[in-house]
């Protein structure tokens, strides 16, 4: 089992390497990604130098060009997969049919993986782009339950990456337009999701605000953790009721479930957080090659000090098994 | 332009859904969706009424369509699929590519709202598999519709959901059992007490979302009265109306007058407002949040 590990920039791609990443994943510095926030991913000579950088230590690096072009902008898109491909990635992460089709014709050595973003939840829609465009490897959305990921693996010959540790969308990715519909900007067209020059925190006598684009998304009493204010995220009221509509907030961690993973064939296990810092890529890298080395080796059993690691990371402090277990259902 | 009504989002009682499309059949839609798109647990209606539905509405002349599933998770999601794109009958809406993948090399089947066709080459890779008509993202903003139209393969046509609640996300967890401390597969059907989809509004009490089972609606209504001849010269072929629970006939109507020049776009804005589930809110069209109105 692989593991795959986000870099947002140079230093973080050295922490994933340098701590056991066997992929590194990453963006370029524009909307052409799912992860566009200011300050964040890689220029053309920092690409270069984290590609060498991966590649003297034999890992490898996955570009992420996963957002939805349109008619208007196709070319920044192709640009995209055209450098990436000259600069000698060993794969990019693709949600657009149409640009799959191009990657596929004009960069056939190009390894595609389909990205979490193409919203491909079953094996019958997973097939349709090995069949048309070679995709060799999946990342499943985080609405599945562990068997339905073993239903998907038993009934396609691409691989299944699962998301593995870090923040949690509740919604299908690729089929979320909350943010566009508060802010209007969301993952499919701008690469964000609730951007950061669209929210607001406030300290009111009622409380802490925390608003996008002016709405009020969550209230906070004193002593009450905040969490950044997605849509998904907040808390509003239904028949005179005030909750977590969604869900409460918390990360995913699906360490304890490596075992099951690796029976069902999953080929490898993806840690979220591009937009994190260089020392959560480290802890969180290492914690979990050394869970997946104890697998290999017929040793595992999830130790406290790498829960206790993953817990210091986790969003609201709270962790989740998410949709694998399924508690909701 | 023509007129579509778009599948029920919402879980109504049987008779309900019957007495609907009676109106339906008597009302001024060219093209009508059917099925259930959002929850595989909904039942009052099973595969073969859909069929009949279809088949009245078909005599009454309308153009019928079956609407595939959009959130496809397990074994039994991927038979109905597939019974719906093999009825011999009526074309279908694919909402996400397993669908597709079944339909290819079919003719003359949509690409639905879902399935995330954003620019012109997409749009080729579905027409070069059969589809023939494509419905625009609910998000889709102008540039957006224009730049697929100009490009757009011969015999395509383009649909754009145009009235009524917009939806805006999925997800495996049903949110209306949430709010009643139920579990997603006991859930007592209770969304079928919201049949225009459950109001949530936020702490200040300003009406925000509706939730509809799995899926997340505006509280707002999205109405592109005002933008019908600009829809028209972007390259629009078919208007979707979304259905609410009162007034989908009389809602059709308004469309249908302004759209032929016999009402103004401003006299059809002030009936659609007292018809409508939710203030008219237009902002996707124009780039800009899908909760705002105004040009």
């Amino acid at each position: 089992m692989e593991l795959v590990c986000p870099a947002g920039g140079l230093p973080a791609l050295k922490a994933a390497i340098d701590n056991g990443a066997d992929w590194v994943y990453l963006g370029l510095r524009d909307d052409t990604n799912a992860r566009n926030f200011p300050g964040l991913n890689f220029d053309i000579a920092s690409l270069e130098a984290g590609l060498a950088y991966a590649h003297a230590r034999a890992r490898k690096v996955v570009v992420a060009i996963n957002t939805y072009p349109l008619a208007g902008n196709w070319a920044r898109w192709t640009g995209a997969v055209d450098r990436v491909a000259a600069l000698g990635a060993d794969a990019i992460i693709v949600a657009d049919a149409g640009l799959m089709r191009y990657a596929h014709e004009m960069h056939p050595r190009l390894e595609l993986h389909l990205s979490v973003q193409g919203s491909a939840t079953s094996y019958e829609a997973i097939n349709f782009f090995h069949e048309h465009f070679g995709v060799k490897r999946t990342v499943l959305p985080r609405v599945l339950s562990l068997s339905q990921v073993e239903l998907v693996a038993r009934n396609t010959p691409v691989e299944i990456e699962v998301f593995g540790f870090g923040g949690l969308c509740v919604m299908v990715e690729g089929r979320c337009s909350l943010s566009a519909y508060a802010c209007g900007e969301a993952p499919n067209m701008a690469g964000a999701c609730s951007p950061a020059h669209a929210v607001r925190w406030k300290e009111t006598p009622a409380g802490l605000e925390s608003r996008l684009n002016g709405v009020l998304i969550d209230r906070y009493a004193p002593g009450e953790r905040a969490a950044y204010p997605t849509v998904c995220k907040g808390r509003y009221s239904s028949n005179g009721e005030t909750y977590y509509v969604f869900e409460e907030p918390a990360s995913l961690n699906v360490l304890e479930m490596l075992p099951e993973f690796q029976r069902i064939g999953v080929r490898a296990v993806k840690i979220e957080g591009r937009q994190r810092s260089p020392a959560y890529v480290a802890q969180v890298t290492r914690v979990w090659r050394e869970a997946i080395d104890a697998l290999k080796a017929g040793q595992f059993s999830p130790r406290p000090a790498w829960l206790a690691a993953l817990n210091r990371h986790a969003e609201g402090s709270q962790v989740t098994l998410g949709a694998f277990s399924r508690p909701w259902k | 332009m023509k007129l579509s009504l778009g599948p029920v989002l919402y879980y109504w009682p049987r008779k309900k859904v019957l007495d609907f499309y009676q109106s339906i059949a008597r009302s001024c839609a060219d093209i009508v969706y059917l099925g259930e798109l959002v929850c595989s647990r909904r039942h009052e209606l099973a595969f073969d009424d859909w069929l009949a539905i279809g088949a009245g509405l078909a005599a009454a002349g309308k153009e019928v369509v079956l609407s595939a599933q959009a959130l496809t998770e397990s074994e039994g999601d991927l038979k109905i699929m597939r019974r719906a794109v093999a009825n011999g009958r009526f074309a279908v809406e694919a909402n996400d590519w397993g669908a597709a993948r079944l339909l290819s090399g079919t003719e003359g089947w949509v690409a639905g709202p879902h399935l995330n066709v954003y620019n012109p080459q997409t749009l080729s890779v579905v027409a070069s598999l059969g589809a023939t008509r494509w419905v625009a993202p609910m998000e889709a903003t102008r540039e957006l519709v224009a730049g697929v139209c100009a490009a757009r393969p011969l015999g395509v046509e383009a649909e754009l959901f145009a009235h009524g609640r917009m939806p805006l996300a999925f997800s495996a967890r049903c949110f209306t059992a949430r709010r009643f401390n139920r579990q997603k597969e006991d859930c007592g059907y209770v969304c079928m007490d919201y049949p225009d989809g459950m109001a949530l509004e936020t702490r200040e009490g300003k009406p925000f979302l509706a939730a509809n089972g799995i899926q997340t609606q505006s509280a707002g209504v999205y109405c592109l009265v005002d933008e019908l001849k600009d829809l028209q010269d972007a390259g629009v072929g078919v208007l979707r109306v979304s259905p609410q629970a009162e007034g989908t006939p009389q809602i059709l109507q308004l469309l249908r007058e302004t759209r032929d020049g016999m009402l103004s776009a401003a006299e059809a804005r002030k009936a659609l407002a007292a018809l409508s589930a939710g203030a008219l809110w237009n902002g996707f069209w124009h780039g800009r949040p899908g909760m705002q109105a105004g040009a």
